[in-house]
């Protein structure tokens, strides 16, 4: 099988601190993969370079495109990146803010990313961004409103109603569940495992909370000071971690 | 079905003066379809860490662990998803499921994972969830607020779902009254007839003896202990 995306030998400096150092992976299509990790460890640089946000120094990220087969996405030309990724590409970021238009309606912010892919039809896009705000849990009554009037929780489902509305093939989530308290994690943990499921989504999760990549993530790869220092299954990463940053990272954790 | 060769396994605490405990050393084992075979062996021989190995829970150093021709200590990790999937079952002592998901939905899963359909997946689920007396105003529920009993019991919906090759099973008859007991037992006979092979710890003796063909005494492959 071809993978969906293939990350080789990733490697971004900032100056002479490191970002992310050699870091390669597979990701086939349909799996979840974590990148856990505390905070410095270069997995948000690791995510930003695979998404295009950031310009690696050295490395590949090969993206099995629909209708070219698989090519380098660092390679591409600018046009092209920004095509996929508002089309088969979906960004979540951790801040609802970074990746909604505030100052545009609910129904507006779902329907502007289909106007992107050459959707016209008014009629069509309303009823499409309203199918969306449902399947996120978002009242229809609430579609004219900007998400300022929204709350947190709210915002961060929009914004994934906004990144999937277009059938993306991957989806980059940059601490989806952050900031968030515990019972609407659960409401957006139980919401993205549907929608993986259902759209055959495959996701890059980064995230510090191990009981989020329990419930979402097939594999896990955990980064220490740029580096990933151990990867493989999720449940065995947790339950049996091998490296002394593993086993202190899962043994950090504070039982409920 | 399964079949062990010469697998060892050790801890290594990492952050405690970096302990080497050895597990297990030298295991080698085979269980044929239709076959079911106990572990035993007194607490902390590596019952229940055998059986981690088998599912890839925890990683085995050294050896072979071949279920369906298909070695797990080599396998990547999307085989190992695939095998979990499609072949290998386990019921664990404990339920883990994301909050806030229906237990009919919870026990119907496995099922949907592996391609069936909403309706039909549903309909298997109803009918394991009657069997094991979980009451149907509680199909709609979470099963994260049941009691430890009625949670067993969903896990055991869960694991019967589909009709798995290869079945682990870590104590499926504990904290079980007497009517559900024989449910699980039956469900366990079930599935030796249709052909599984299945490897069980099981503190219920009666229950062993009933279903178990061999016993396996995991303390002959404890170097601590067998020294």
């Amino acid at each position: 099988m071809t993978p969906l995306l293939s990350v080789q030998s990733i490697t971004k400096r900032y100056g002479p601190h490191v970002g992310c150092a050699d870091v390669t992976f597979d990701l086939f299509p349909g799996e979840v993969i974590g990148i856990v990790g505390e905070s410095g460890s270069g997995k948000s640089t690791l995510l930003n370079c695979m998404a295009g946000h950031l310009v690696p120094d050295t490395g590949k990220v090969v993206f099995d495109t629909r209708t070219d087969g698989p090519r380098d996405t660092i390679a591409m030309s600018e046009p092209e990146r920004r095509m996929l990724s508002r089309t088969d590409w979906a960004f979540v970021h951790q801040h609802a803010r970074d990746g909604l238009r505030m100052g545009v309606s609910a129904g507006g912010n779902v329907g502007e990313r289909l106007m992107a892919v050459g959707e016209r039809h008014y009629g069509d896009i309303r009823n499409k961004a309203t199918d969306w705000l449902a399947r996120v849990e978002i009242d229809e009554t609430r579609i004219d409103d900007r998400p300022t009037t929204f709350s947190g929780g709210m915002q961060q489902r929009l914004q994934i109603a906004r990144n999937l509305v277009t059938g993306p093939r991957l989806v980059f989530m940059d601490e989806p569940t952050g900031g968030l308290d515990v019972s609407v994690q659960a409401r957006l943990l139980d919401l993205l495992r549907g929608l993986v499921r259902d759209m055959g989504l495959s996701a890059i999760i980064v995230t510090h909370d191990l009981a989020v990549v329990r419930l979402l993530a097939d594999r896990l790869m955990v980064m220490k000071s740029g580096r990933v220092v151990e990867a493989g299954l999720t449940d065995q990463v947790l339950d049996d971690p091998q490296h002394a940053y593993s086993q202190l990272l899962v043994s950090s954790v504070l039982q409920v | 079905m399964i079949e062990l060769n010469n697998v060892s396994k050790t801890f290594t605490l990492h952050n405690q003066g970096s302990a080497v405990i050895e597990v297990l050393s030298n295991v080698s084992l085979s269980v044929a379809p239709g076959e079911c075979v106990a572990l035993t062996g007194a607490s902390g021989a590596g019952k229940s860490t055998l059986m981690r190995m088998i599912y890839g829970n925890y990683l085995t150093q050294k050896g072979e662990i071949c279920i369906d021709g298909i070695d797990l200590v080599q396998a990547a990790p999307r085989e190992v998803i695939a095998l979990r999937r499609d072949v290998l079952g386990y019921v664990s002592q404990f339920l883990r499921v994301v909050p806030r998901v229906p237990t009919l939905e919870v026990v119907a899963e496995p099922l949907r994972a592996v391609g069936v359909s909403a309706s039909e997946a549903e309909a298997r689920a109803k009918v394991l969830l009657t069997q094991l007396n979980i009451p149907e105003r509680l199909w709609s529920l979470s099963p994260t607020t049941f009691s430890g009993g009625e949670q067993q019991r969903v896990n055991i919906a869960r694991g019967f779902a589909h009709q798995y090759p290869a079945l682990l099973l870590d104590e499926p008859t504990a904290s079980l009254d007497r009517t559900n007991r024989e449910v699980v037992l039956c469900l366990i006979e079930e599935a030796k007839t249709r052909g599984a092979a299945i490897i069980g710890i099981f503190h219920d003796e009666a229950a062993r003896d009933r279903i178990c063909d061999r016993e396996i005494d995991v303390t002959a492959f404890t170097p601590g202990i067998a020294a």
